[in-house]
C-alpha cells in the first residue's frame, strides 16, 4: 500500500497575527512553523495504516525551501519519505493542481491531508486533487478504516456523522478523531536527518485566486460587567438591549 | 450571464443556511443586473421549492432522481456544473457546509474558477475587480480575495449574511442531468443524524463550556441552559481532549470556527487558539471565576463568579422570562 500525505506548513497556533507592507501580507518574522494541526492527523493515522510493513508513507508539500524544516518534521514523526514541490504556494487550486501532478506520477493508493489549513482557512486542497485526478473525495472525516481493497469512512455533517464506502483509489480530508496525532521519538528525529527529500519543480498554471489585502478584526468595545449575585439581569441584558433572545 | 445558487435539503427541507445563500445570491444577481436561478437535488416537494422563490431565485432546477437521493460531491459537483453550463451561469454560490466543503473546490476545478471558501460579505467590483472577504487565520483576520477567473465561485459562511425575502415567485422545472457511474463510486452507506439537537455550525446561538465545569457530569445544567434558549452546545478543546464531550462539539482553532448572534462562554478562559473559533460571533458572554480570564477582554458581557451558582440563576431568570 502506498500512501500520500499532504503537509502544510503554517504558522503555530499561539501566533499573534500581524501584517506587514500595507496589510497585504503576512509578518512571517518572529514566526515559528509548524506542520498543519489537522495534516499531523492524516499523516498519523497513514503511518499506523501502514504499520507491520504494510506499506509507506510519502509526504508532499508545495513550498521553497524556508518549509524543509516541517517536512523533516513530517519525517520524523514517522513519513518514510517526502517530495517538496519547489513554488511558493499561491493558492489552493494552484496548489491543488501540484499535488494531483505528482500524484499521478506514482501509485498511490490513497491520498490524505487535514480537514483545512489553520493560516488561510481553505479546506479546498482534497476535494481539488480529487477533481484534477477523477477519484472520490471524501471531506472532513472524523474514522479511517482500510482493508486492502475498501476504505469505509466516517464523515461529518452538520448534526451527525454519515458513513461512506469506497474502493479504489480516493483522497480524504481529515479532523480530530481519525487519529491521535503522534510525537516524533528521538530515533524519529535522528533518522529524519538522512530520509530522502526529493524536490520537484512545480507546473506553471493560470491564476484563478489571489489574496490582496488581510484585514483584523474591529477590537468589541468594553465588556460590560454584571455581577455575579444579580446575574438574572444578564438574561434582560442580552433580551431588551443585545437584542439575542 | 447569471448567476446559479446551490441550496443544500436534508429530508426533504431546506436549511436556514440554504435560504441565506439563496438571498446572498440573488444581491449578487442584483449587482450583477441579472437573474438568480437555484438548484435542488434529492426529493424535495413543490411547496418547499417554491420557498426559493421567496428569498429571490426567479427559476428552480429540481434534480429529484433516487441516484442522486444522498449526497455524493462527485455526482453532485458534475449535476450543478452541467446546470451552471444550461443556465449560462459565471457564479456559482453555495454554503460553506460540511457537505458544501467538499462540493464547492470539485466545481471549482471544473469551471476552471476560483473559488472563495467561507465568505462572510457580499462581493466588492470596483476597478474592474472582483473581491470577497472571507475568514482567514481561524477568525484572527480576514483575506480580501480576488477572483481573476472568468467562472467564480463562492461558499458563504452560516449565519454571515442572514436571509432576506424580496418579493417574487419562482417557477420550478425539473431537470435531470445524466449521471456518470465513476461519479458514483463513493457510497453512502448510513446517515446518522441527532434530530433533537440543534447542530453546532448552524445556530443562532451557542452555550459552550470548558475545564472550569470540573467533570462531564456537570454537563446537565449546561443543556439545561441551551434547551431552554433553543441553543446549541459547545466545548473547549481540553475539553473533548479529555473525553468529557465528542470531538463534534469542540470549538476553536483546531475544531470548528463559529459565528452565531450569541456565544456563552462557561468556565473557559479564553486561550488564543480558542478565541480564533469564536471571535466573530455577533455577541460574546464570558461566565468565569478568573476576573483575570482573557476571555473578558473579548467579551460584551462579563460575569464574575463561579459557574455552579450563576448558570441555576440564569435558568431560574430565563424560565421566568418565559412565563
Amino acid at each position: 500500500m502506498k500512501i500520500l500525505v499532504c503537509i502544510s506548513n503554517v504558522p503555530d497556533t499561539t501566533t499573534k497575527i500581524t501584517f506587514t507592507n500595507d496589510n497585504t501580507q503576512f509578518n512571517t518574522s518572529g514566526v515559528q512553523f509548524i506542520v498543519n494541526p489537522y495534516d499531523e492527523i492524516a499523516l498519523s493515522r497513514a503511518i499506523e495504516l501502514c504499520e507491520g510493513g504494510k506499506g509507506t508513507v510519502t509526504a508532499i508539500n508545495v513550498g521553497d525551501s524556508s518549509t524543509d524544516p516541517t517536512i523533516r518534521k513530517a519525517l520524523a514523526i514517522g513519513a518514510d519519505d517526502a517530495v517538496r514541490i519547489n513554488a511558493v504556494p499561491r493558492d489552493a487550486y494552484f496548489t491543488a493542481y501540484q499535488i494531483a501532478e505528482y500524484a499521478k506520477t506514482g501509485d498511490f493508493d490513497m491520498i490524505l491531508c487535514g480537514r483545512e489549513s489553520i493560516d488561510y482557512n481553505g479546506a479546498q486542497v482534497a476535494a481539488m486533487v480529487g477533481e484534477f485526478l477523477d477519484i472520490p473525495s471524501i471531506s472532513i472525516i472524523k474514522k479511517l478504516d482500510y482493508d486492502e481493497t475498501t476504505a469505509t469512512l466516517e464523515r461529518e455533517i452538520e448534526g451527525g456523522k454519515e458513513v461512506v464506502s469506497v474502493t479504489g483509489k480516493f483522497i480524504a480530508s481529515c479532523a480530530e478523531g481519525v487519529a491521535e496525532p503522534k510525537i516524533p521519538t528521538m530515533r524519529g528525529i535522528m533518522s529524519a536527518r538522512t530520509k530522502s527529500l526529493q524536490v520537484v519543480e512545480a507546473v506553471e498554471i493560470a491564476e484563478v485566486a489571489k489574496v490582496v489585502k488581510f484585514e483584523t478584526p474591529a477590537p468589541r468595545g468594553a465588556v460590560k460587567q454584571v455581577p455575579a449575585e444579580e446575574a438574572a439581569k444578564l438574561i434582560d441584558l442580552l433580551h431588551t438591549e443585545a437584542k439575542v433572545i | 450571464m447569471s448567476v446559479l445558487v446551490y441550496v443544500e435539503q436534508a429530508d426533504g427541507k431546506f436549511k436556514k443556511s440554504g435560504f441565506e445563500a439563496v438571498s446572498y445570491a440573488k444581491a449578487i444577481a442584483d449587482g450583477q443586473g441579472t437573474h438568480l436561478t437555484a438548484i435542488s437535488i434529492g426529493n424535495v416537494g413543490d411547496s418547499e421549492l417554491k420557498e426559493l422563490g421567496k428569498y429571490g431565485a426567479s427559476k428552480v432546477l429540481n434534480v429529484s432522481s433516487d441516484q442522486l437521493k444522498n449526497f455524493v460531491n462527485q455526482a453532485y459537483a458534475s449535476v450543478i456544473v452541467e446546470a451552471a453550463a444550461k443556465e449560462n451561469a459565471d457564479i456559482v454560490i453555495l454554503s460553506n457546509s460540511f457537505s458544501g466543503k467538499g462540493l464547492a473546490p470539485r466545481i471549482a476545478v471544473k469551471l476552471k474558477a476560483g473559488l472563495v471558501d467561507g465568505a462572510v460579505e457580499l462581493p466588492q467590483t470596483t476597478d474592474g475587480k472582483f473581491t470577497v472577504k472571507k475568514n482567514a487565520f481561524s477568525g484572527k483576520a480576514f483575506a480580501v480575495t480576488e477572483l481573476t477567473s472568468v467562472n467564480k465561485v463562492i461558499a458563504l459562511n452560516p449565519n454571515a449574511f442572514g436571509t432576506k425575502e424580496s418579493a417574487g415567485d419562482a417557477t420550478i422545472e425539473n431537470f435531470t442531468p445524466e449521471v456518470k457511474t465513476t461519479d458514483l463510486t463513493a457510497i453512502v452507506k448510513e446517515i446518522v443524524r441527532a434530530t433533537d439537537k440543534i447542530s453546532l455550525p448552524d445556530a443562532e446561538l451557542v452555550v459552550s463550556a470548558g475545564r472550569g465545569l470540573k467533570a462531564p457530569e456537570n454537563w446537565g445544567m449546561i443543556e439545561e441552559l441551551a434547551n431552554l434558549l433553543g441553543a446549541a452546545t459547545a466545548c473547549s478543546k481540553p475539553v473533548s481532549d479529555a473525553g468529557w464531550r465528542p470531538h463534534s462539539e469542540h470549538v476553536g482553532q483546531t475544531g470548528i470556527a463559529i459565528s452565531p448572534n450569541l456565544y456563552i462562554a462557561i468556565g473557559i478562559s479564553g486561550a488564543i487558539q480558542h478565541l480564533a473559533g469564536v471571535s466573530s460571533s455577533k455577541v460574546i458572554v464570558v461566565i468565569n471565576k478568573d476576573p483575570e480570564a482573557p476571555f473578558f477582554k473579548v467579551a460584551d458581557y462579563g460575569i464574575v463568579g463561579d459557574a455552579f451558582e450563576v448558570v441555576p440563576k440564569l435558568i431560574e431568570a430565563l424560565k421566568a422570562h418565559k412565563g
